[in-house]
């Protein structure tokens, strides 16, 4: 009966998304209050019903109602309650769901922190947001619903994908959701814009936040991501350029252009017509994600082949999101006729290149993303691009970018001083050459990882000496303003970033050993000593654990029990040791035995020893903490006093 | 005209997708399987369940068509699959033999008595090694073998009655023309 409820809010939900699609719009159209009115409870009655379609999904989790399909195929009797509640989204269905509840969160977060916008822009921004939502609402009813039965009903369930059972990895997908779908927000913005004939110049303004703190959690749900694979898959890796996380990256890539662009667009009155076009590529990309992993079109084994008709949905969807919106812009995009004109040196020159640097990359990810597919089209065979393809273009691409950053905050609006610049480029230069040189000396004159101390030191010099002139210039409560405290968070960040990289990737000592319970191995300086593997068990698992004894000089460094799972459904799960630190990561993962009949009881063990790997995530940290403050902007939340610049941009629109 | 261009660009991306499924549809199932389709069984010989005295090898299984089927009792998808097993594919006229794949035999006994037993034999592969040489990866996969031993038809994924009248019934009838 329970469930029933569930599917009974879920209809309800698409009803009130219906309502709060259409008729809000229409108000807008015809100038109509009552039915622009409607926008807000409907938004709000739309959370309500999916929120109680969650908690019954909960419920018969919480409750091992295995009379549920779904409940049955991702849980157990054995499965502990706090990956019960998190088995939700562990498969297609309840992760649709998720998606739903929070941009229904977002929306709801918009109807309450919005009311500077004017009611008819408003009205249509909730309109787009609802639209997206009944099309997702129809897709879990008509194509993937989580309360269909199951009769008979089994003894007992299937079990959560292990890959899932991990704490780090219980809240990595909500986390990317509320990035993804975050996104909705400025696209609804532009679409707004778009339909209103951009009659209200300071949309731009009111989108920013919006679109900085989405990004800040796209970020984060990256960096879980990564953090996560590199502790779980036992490769010792942190990022593989694998079609899942392509299709995370691609989105960020772009929002990271579409903060920036937003910046210029309000400031400087130009670009207008390249923001909308940035935020439809953001939202779309994110669609473009759901839909690569959810549709089988690129990863074709076993889960989504045996229901094409899931894959056919989320194509016409995205024609008619992605191709109305696009035509929309064909049709109604702002014809740029003033807007202020760019010096070659100035602050939207450096952040137009970097603008197309980020979407270039972006178009080179989906471009390798998409290849087999390519292949499979123009009959080339399977034909797949790797590592060396992304990595390549990659960097050369951001080359520009990190050379530009230090420059960033000094260069002006409109004009740039080519002196201030100089005497940047000469001291960050200076920093970054003298940090090399003395990196040289630690690092066994590795080129890439000279590189990366002196791009790093570039960066961050350029950006804390911004700091430095702040602090000496300005008076006190008037330094450091959100906006401009995010941006020197996030570039910050970048530094600590690429020093991560170029870093752990050079001086990584990775080896794979055969031990036998007794023998020592030493790697990066450490000695290993492995002692065997005992059996272990959990909940609802048995494990191999291994112990292996880490020591420098003779001192113990640490004691590391890597584990190789077994789950419920005979699905095999390492859980690599990690022993985290500043300036290096010990890692130990168990492979394989290596004979059942060898009476010694070796195992293949991989150890490793990862220099600054953690800065790789503390970078992305900060440019989440960047997104974040950024938002924050008290400007950001002012009522319509457009500010002096962006009225002064001349914008004829076809309305 | 440049306004235009997004537009033109995402269509020719949906073409790509749209492709992409038909595609899938087409290929996907068979794709996979296809190294092995009209290739000779790998040869093996593999005790039966329950009977570790006894064994059945690839030979003396040779002059009649067979349906291999892949089972394990701990496969949620089997326990779906397998009802079709012990009414529909029991009846089609060839003998339908079970390979318990990386099971502990008494378990797999267990499981047979509680679900039936629709197998003419059961062998009992329990390390899984063998089945690499038959390509298995997950339970529950099908094999049709025919008369020579060659592998005519694989079913990667459980059995439904829409691939037992579409895939099994005109392979097994392919068979029975040959035979002719």
């Amino acid at each position: 009966m329970i469930p029933e409820l569930g599917q009974l809010a879920l209809i309800l939900a698409l009803l009130l998304a219906l309502a709060q699609g259409v008729l809000p719009i229409i108000g807008a159209w015809r100038g109509n209050a009552t039915l622009m009115a409607v926008a807000r409870p409907a938004a709000a009655g739309q959370a309500v019903f999916v929120g109680a379609a969650m908690a019954v999904l909960v419920y018969a989790f919480l409750t091992y109602d295995f009379s549920v399909a779904y409940v049955a195929d991702n849980s157990n009797l054995a499965l502990p309650w706090y990956y019960r509640i998190t088995a939700v989204w562990g498969a297609h269905e309840g992760s649709m769901l998720l998606w739903v509840f929070i941009l229904n969160v977002w929306s709801v977060a918009l109807a309450a922190f919005s009311r500077q916008l004017p009611p008819a822009f408003l009205a249509r921004v909730l309109g787009v947001l609802g639209l997206i939502g009944l099309g997702f609402v129809a897709f879990i009813l008509f194509t993937s619903n989580p309360f269909l039965r199951e009769l008979p009903m089994p003894v007992d369930g299937g079990d959560l994908n292990p890959v899932l059972q991990d704490p780090g990895m219980t809240f990595h997908p909500p986390v990317l959701y509320m990035g993804y779908v975050g996104f909705s927000v400025a696209f609804a913005f532009s679409i707004a814009a778009l339909l209103g004939g951009e009659l209200e110049q300071a949309w731009v303004r009111w989108a920013r936040p919006w679109t900085n703190v989405a990004w800040g959690f796209l970020t984060c749900g990256i960096v879980a991501g990564s953090w996560w694979a590199y502790a779980e898959l036992g490769w010792g890796g942190w990022w593989f350029w694998d079609p899942v996380e392509n299709a995370s990256f691609m989105p960020w890539l772009v929002g990271a252009a579409l903060i920036h662009a937003q910046a210029i667009t309000e400031k400087r009155g130009t670009l207008r017509a390249w923001t909308i076009l940035l935020s439809l590529f953001a939202f779309s990309l994110s669609l473009l994600g759901t839909f690569l992993v959810r549709s089988g079109v690129l990863t074709s084994v076993h889960a989504f082949a045996s229901d094409p008709r899931r894959g056919l949905y989320i194509l016409c969807f995205l024609i008619v999101v992605i191709g109305g919106s696009l035509l929309l812009y064909a049709i109604r995009a702002p014809k740029v006729v003033g807007g202020k004109p760019f010096a070659v040196v100035s602050r939207e020159t450096a952040m137009l290149i970097g603008n197309l640097m980020l979407t270039t990359a972006a178009a080179m990810v989906l471009l390798g993303t998409l290849f087999p597919l390519i292949g499979d089209a123009l009959n080339l065979g399977k034909v797949s691009v790797g590592p060396p393809y992304f990595g390549f273009l990659f960097n050369l691409l951001m080359l520009p970018v990190v050379l530009l950053l230090p420059f960033g905050p000094y260069l002006r609006w409109g004009r740039g001083e080519a002196g201030t610049l100089k005497s940047v480029a000469l001291r960050a230069g200076i920093a970054a050459i003298a940090c090399a040189i003395a990196a040289a000396f630690f690092v066994d004159g590795k080129a890439k990882a000279i590189a990366g101390v002196g791009a790093a030191v570039w960066v961050c010099a350029g950006t804390l000496l911004y700091v430095a002139k702040r602090w000496r210039e300005m008076p006190r409560g008037r330094r450091y303003p959100a906006e401009m405290a995010g941006m020197l968070f996030a570039h910050f960040g970048v530094g600590i970033f690429v020093v991560g990289v170029l870093l752990s990737e050079s001086l990584s000592v990775e080896r794979d050993v055969r031990l036998a319970p007794g023998q020592t191995e030493t790697v990066g300086g450490f000695d290993f000593r492995f002692d065997g593997v005992t059996e272990t068990t959990g909940p609802n698992w048995r494990a191999d654990q291994g112990t292996v004894i880490v020591s420098r000089d003779g001192k113990t460094v640490a004691t590391m029990h890597p584990q190789k799972r077994t789950y419920a459904r005979g699905q095999v799960q390492t859980e690599s040791a990690v022993d985290a630190g500043i300036t290096r990561d010990i890692y130990v993962a168990l492979g394989e035995p290596m004979d059942a009949n060898d009476i010694e009881g070796a195992w293949a063990l991989r150890l490793y020893h990862k220099p600054f790997i953690r800065w790789i995530w503390l970078g992305g940290l900060f440019m989440m903490l960047g997104g974040f403050v950024a938002a924050g902007e008290r400007r950001f939340r002012a009522k319509r006093v457009a500010t002096a610049e962006s009225v002064a941009g001349t914008v004829e629109s076809p309305a | 005209m440049s306004r235009i261009l997004p537009l033109v660009a995402f269509l020719v991306l949906a073409s790509l997708f749209g492709f992409g499924i038909w595609w899938n549809t087409q290929h996907d199932q068979t794709a996979i399987a296809s190294p092995l389709i009209n290739k000779p069984a790998p040869s093996f010989d593999l005790p039966v369940l329950g009977d570790p005295s006894r064994s059945v090898s690839k030979a003396s299984l040779l002059g009649k068509p067979y349906l291999l089927n892949v089972f394990a009792s701990w496969c949620i998808e089997c326990v779906h699959e397998h009802p079709l097993l012990m009414t529909e594919v029991k009846s089609l006229g060839v003998d339908l033999v079970g390979y318990n794949y990386k099971d502990d035999p008494a378990e797999a006994s267990a499981w047979i008595e509680q679900h039936g037993n629709p197998f003419t034999m059961i062998i009992a592969d329990r390390d899984g090694r063998k089945a690499i040489d038959f390509g298995v990866y997950a339970a529950p996969e099908t094999f049709l073998v025919d008369a020579r031993g060659v592998i005519r038809y694989k079913r990667i994924g459980p059995i439904t009655q829409d691939v037992i009248d579409r895939e099994i019934k005109p392979a097994i009838a392919a068979l029975a023309m040959e035979k002719r």
